[in-house]
């Protein structure tokens, strides 16, 4: 295979993760975010902390990672933020519900074009985005840690079938060496 | 004999020696070689046996078109059948055998069919063989399958990998050669990402083999000039090895990629399959060079004329020191001149247009070849290879003027533009009569969503067969006049041929199609080209008719009287060339096939004898199997264990949908056919829920949280369905309503403790009071067990007092393990999804899928209970108003008890008196879920029964395939426990 195109295949140790659903324009929003220090992400853009990450999900949706231990403190605290604002929101611990895979080297952005339908073209994907689309036969979701990292994330049922998948795809990237 | 010279072969390397072997004997090649070349410079022009007369066959053409040299390639999990020689690398080690012969490839008995050919005529499957039946089976089909048919099928699973590469693009270019080039240097220039893709190994087409001059460089400057601009621009991606296969709506195109350096069983994939979408597609497939019609056309020895300058110009290997060229057009003048330029001998040109002149034909006339114009070739010479041709005039009925010795025979009938692309994807095609081939109509191309056109065509594809007409075509400029003279079309050779040699006239060499069978199929009124195709099975081969379709409508037009355009064209439909079906299927074989769906508790169920079933893609114990037990066993003990100690079952797989908002439990009661709203937080009820349609589609405990906030629970396959459902209904229909759901099913992990000794051991673990005051049935608490953050809902699914304990799904493995530790000394045992239906049938609890399959209303299942009176509206309200489903006629659902305890079968019919309009017996009612009751020691089954619930105590008759009768009577479905007085343990 090219060695130039190596990829490596991690799976990460649960973090922690909430869902949050709402009208993220509304006033009450920025104060709810900024609980876990982050602000509103674009559409189909992620912001990231050193703690974690705001993935946007859809125009009401957000995903929001932080480290594990400080997940249940951070859920108590936006439950109460909301119900203090009066804020129609539905905030939810889902910590367990997913696992996580590091997908990084110069190959990596070519694994992932073999399993998602997505334009993984330095063009088409970059640091800053994230996507839900469908890797193989199941939902995911990724964004780019690093110039040539990738976080991806699944559900918890499916993670020996994901990891099957990505590491079956890293394997060998004859004959793509120019894209 | 076909050698190779001592000199000449541009993509092969001398240097370097290549081992293989053919129908088991040891031969070489060089390195640059495919098989088709290297058999050649070998003298084995023999590559294979026709597929109906088993007649002799050699190579004809060059590429994916090649219809006859069709191979098995390799052995064992690595063998595959029908491989175009022409288009396979080879490699040391290649094993290739020849198919369709028996015994042996030179002397095959098969061959007699030949002889007897005039009983085998089109469509003679459908003609013959049908009486006497028996023979049928005994004789023509044992017949028949020995000798017809390509290669063999594969008996192994493909020991190589396969895999998908999802690609995007502005501008797919299809096609490397002068035009596609120059079409990707226009559009790369103009800043547009293109993709540019050529199926062969080389880029530039034919144009260096054919030795053409392009802006006044040699063919091979200019192309390698054109190829190092693009690979210099950022936004072009070039790949060679990649054939572009279908074409399909909003610019979705699908290409294989061919990995020739891949060793069998290696590392890397054997071939990629390419899902691209483009903006625009330009398709530069280049054109097919056309057969000629006439006898012996399928000769070894007799090769197209552009394919014999190939082999020559490519690999340094010629078919034999003396060839005649046949042709009605001006190109193939050209492998006159390259086998003279070789210091072979070219006796005759035969030329089928009267006399013409044009640059080509001044220049062959000064070389000194001689040209017989308004000539043809009345018939070949030899069997297994050729030994000579007669001359005749074309215009004639094939009386020979003279005979000619030679060892090969290059012939052109023109070229027919590949405009296979195009039309794929709906592109018409026009008759272009001076040309005589299909060209594509740039009035009416494929047009994608916006009615725009996405599909152009250059070179010549569009009909533009001279280099300089491709050149200026591909980079959008006008295209000027071409210097060749004309062609004429010839369909039959000679023009007047008699029967006895269109019966040796070859249309389609892969289906052993003549122009006999052609006409014979017009006589016998098969008047549209579509059934003509289906009925001679002409272009139905693997090469789908990529020589032959032009000639074959051309003949069928004729018989009938008809003008080709009037004739028209087969559908041109993907794949372009075959795919295999492991580059089709891609990564999705072995373990990955398909997802497998594990809970967290998986391991632990796989360590301890589970015996899987499939629920929806996820995998679930149907029991726990015990030393040598059989699943029957161990499902009784199951059963057995929890009505008397405990049991525990793995639930994690049940869906859990949060819905929240101030609008929620207005939306549960229109989700839900009973009421949600006045659920009390802490409280626990069962609901149904139906479609539109009214039909029962998914039921489940809902948990009320608190004041604005609800947990659904669904069925285990039911899950994603159901939270699409909500989703579908708020976001399309009740858009205003302020509702947020959240499908939580895998963040929990879920565990039924079942059974007298449920409390107990929940409260050995410890941390919450569980007590039947502190939890009554129906309610549901959260708190700490065993340290570990858990909700427990009071709620029952067996009859027993039953707990289901959810807790984050990362913690499940632990709670289980803890729960079988303290368990232990109250006789804990796991159980699977077979005891859980079991127990459930014994209460007399339906289950979706079983008592329902999309055509049961709530009613149906006496559970009206659970359909609530107050509320004006709920999802199925109105359709279960309809007269249909308020007929008393419905079947209802009943419990039934064998008279002799024995097991109905599942699905079993009862049936009534009298017969139905079709004669057959009156049906009254059917089995729905059928066990045997470890608890009651006998069968017990619940099913649907027209009146049933009016009918207890009935007998009924149920009777078998064998021809037996079990009768059942009509009894409750509630078999054990009807009081309920073990949920409280």
């Amino acid at each position: 295979m090219a060695e130039h195109l190596h990829t490596e295949v991690t799976a990460l140790e649960p973090c922690g993760m909430i869902l949050l659903r709402g009208d993220l324009e509304a006033e009450w929003a920025p104060d709810l975010l900024s609980i876990m220090g982050y602000s509103l992400p674009e559409q189909r853009q992620v912001i990231q902390s050193e703690a974690g990450a705001a993935l946007w999900f859809s125009p009401d949706e957000l995903m929001l990672l932080c480290e594990a231990g400080s997940v249940a403190e951070a859920v108590v605290q936006m439950q109460s933020a909301c119900r203090e604002a009066q804020a129609h929101a539905l905030v939810a611990d889902i910590s367990d519900a997913r696992a996580r895979f590091a997908i990084s080297g110069p190959g990596a952005r070519l694994t992932l074009s073999k399993l998602c339908p997505v334009d993984l073209s330095e063009a088409g994907f970059g640091p800053g985005h994230v996507r839900r689309t469908r890797i193989a036969q199941v939902a995911c979701a990724f964004w780019m840690t690093g110039p040539e990292s990738f976080e991806l994330i699944c559900f918890r049922s499916v993670s020996e079938y994901v990891e099957g998948l990505l590491r079956n795809a890293a394997r060998s990237h004859m004959g793509l060496e120019m894209l | 004999m076909s050698l190779r010279l001592s000199q000449g072969g541009r993509l092969i390397d001398r240097s370097k020696p290549v081992k293989f072997s053919f129908n088991g004997k040891a031969l070489s090649g060089f390195a640059g070689d495919t098989l088709a070349s290297a058999l050649l410079a070998s003298d084995h022009m023999l590559m294979g046996r026709s597929f109906k007369y088993h007649r002799p066959r050699g190579v004809v053409a060059r590429g994916h078109e090649e219809p006859n040299a069709l191979m098995n390639i390799g052995a064992g999990v690595f063998f595959e059948p029908n491989q175009r020689a022409t288009v396979t690398p080879l490699r040391e080690g290649l094993e290739a055998a020849s198919q369709n012969h028996w015994p042996s490839l030179e002397t095959d008995i098969g061959a007699v069919n030949g002889m007897l050919s005039r009983f085998l005529p089109a469509g003679f499957y459908y003609k013959t063989f049908i009486h006497p039946r028996p023979a049928w089976k005994h004789l023509f089909e044992p017949f028949i399958r020995q000798s017809a048919g390509l290669g063999k099928a594969p008996k192994e699973a493909d020991g190589d990998q396969y895999e998908y590469l999802y690609q995007f693009c502005d501008v797919l270019v299809a096609g490397g050669g002068v035009a596609g080039l120059q079409a990707a240097l226009r559009t790369g220039r103009e800043g547009k990402r293109v993709l540019l893709l050529e199926q062969a190994a080389v880029w530039g087409g034919r144009a260096i083999s054919d030795g053409d001059e392009l802006d006044g460089q040699s063919a091979e400057a200019w192309v390698a000039q054109a190829v190092a601009e693009l690979e210099a621009m950022a936004n072009v991606t070039l790949c060679l090895n990649v054939v572009v296969s279908g074409v399909y709506d909003h610019g979705y195109v699908l290409a294989a990629q061919a990995l020739p350096d891949h060793l069998p069983g290696g590392e890397s994939p054997r071939e990629r399959l390419w899902r691209i979408r483009t903006g625009k597609v330009i398709a530069a497939a280049g054109a097919i060079e056309r057969p000629l019609s006439f006898a012996g056309n399928d000769i070894p020895g007799v090769m197209l004329a552009g394919a014999m300058r190939d082999y020559l110009a490519d690999f340094g290997v010629v078919v034999g020191p003396r060839s005649v060229v046949v042709t009605n057009n001006d190109d193939a003048y050209r492998t006159a001149f390259a086998l003279k330029a070789a210091g072979q001998a070219v006796p005759l040109i035969v030329d089928a247009r009267p006399e013409c002149d044009s640059p080509i034909i001044a220049a062959a006339r000064a070389a000194g070849i001689e040209i017989a114009f308004g000539s043809a070739i009345a018939k070949v010479e030899g069997g297994k290879r050729v030994t000579g041709v007669q001359i005749c005039a074309q215009n004639s009925a094939g009386s020979a003027l003279r005979e000619i010795a030679c060892d090969a025979v290059a012939m052109s009938g023109g070229w027919s533009p590949a405009v296979h692309l195009f039309s794929q994807a709906g592109g018409k095609v026009i008759w272009d009569e001076a040309s005589a081939f299909f060209r594509p109509d740039a009035t009416r191309p494929p047009t994608g969503d916006d009615g725009v056109p996405f599909v152009s065509v250059v070179g010549a594809a569009n009909g533009y067969l001279e280099a300089a007409q491709a050149l200026a075509d591909g980079a959008g400029e006008p295209v000027p006049d071409g210097v060749q003279a004309a062609i004429a079309a010839v369909w039959r050779m000679p023009a007047e041929a008699p029967a006895k040699l269109r019966e040796k006239t070859w249309l389609d060499f892969q289906n052993d199609v003549k122009v006999s069978d052609v006409q014979l199929a017009a006589r016998e009124g098969f008047e549209s080209v579509e059934h003509a195709k289906r009925y001679t099975t002409l272009g139905m081969a693997t090469d789908q008719g990529k020589l032959s379709n032009i000639n074959g409508l051309a003949v069928l037009g004729d018989a009938l009287g008809r003008e080709i355009p009037q004739v028209g064209t087969t559908t041109f439909r993907p794949p372009y060339v075959p795919l295999t079906l492991g580059t089709v299927a891609g990564e999705a074989r072995g373990p990955l096939f398909q997802p497998l769906r594990k809970t967290p508790m998986d391991a632990w169920h796989d360590s301890q004898g589970a015996y899987w079933e499939p629920v929806g893609h996820w995998r679930r114990p149907y029991c726990f199997l015990r030393g040598d037990e059989t699943p029957e066993q161990a499902v009784a003990r199951e059963v057995t264990n929890t009505r008397q100690n405990l049991g525990l079952l793995d639930a994690s797989t049940l869906g859990k949908i949060l819905v929240k908002g101030p609008d929620a439990g207005r939306f549960l009661d229109m989700l839900y056919t009973n009421m949600m709203s006045n659920l009390k937080p802490g409280r626990c009820r069962y609901g149904l829920m139906c479609s539109e349609n009214g039909f029962l589609m998914d039921d489940g405990v809902v948990a009320r949280i608190d004041e604005d906030t609800w947990l659904c629970h669904t069925t285990s396959g039911g899950a994603d369905h159901v939270h699409g459902h909500m989703e579908d209904w708020l976001q399309t229909e009740w858009w205003d309503w302020q509702v947020y759901t959240a499908n939580l099913t895998e963040q929990y992990a879920q565990i039924a403790v079942v059974g007298p000794q449920a409390r107990a051991v929940l409260e050995r673990l410890g941390g919450m009071d569980l007590s039947a005051e502190a939890l009554p049935f129906m309610a549901w608490a959260e708190g700490e067990l065993a340290g570990i953050p858990a909700r427990v809902f009071r709620i029952s699914f067996s009859g027993e007092l039953s707990f289901e304990v959810a807790v984050p799904a990362g913690r499940g493995l632990e709670l289980w393990q803890r729960l079988m530790d303290e368990g232990e000394a109250l006789g804990v045992m796991p159980y699977g999804t077979e005891a859980l239906h079991i127990m459930r049938a014994e209460k007399g609890f339906i289950m979706i899928g079983d008592e329902t399959d999309g055509t049961v209303i709530p009613q149906d299942l006496g559970l009206n209970w659970a359909i609530s009176k107050k509320k004006t509206d709920y999802m199925g309200k109105a359709a279960q108003a309809r007269s249909h489903m308020t007929d008393p006629e419905r079947w209802k659902l009943v419990g039934l008890e064998t008279l002799d305890g024995s097991v109905l079968p599942d699905g079993a019919y009862a049936v009534g008196a009298g017969e139905n309009a079709v004669g057959q017996r009156n049906m009254i009612g059917r089995v729905t879920s059928t066990y045997h009751s470890p608890t009651l020691s006998r069968g017990i089954a619940m099913g649907l029964v027209v009146h049933g619930p009016e009918r207890m105590g009935e007998v009924l008759e149920f009777p078998q395939i064998s021809g037996d009768v079990i009768k059942a009577r009509i009894v409750s479905p509630v078999f054990f426990d009807p009081e309920g007085e073990r949920l409280h343990g």
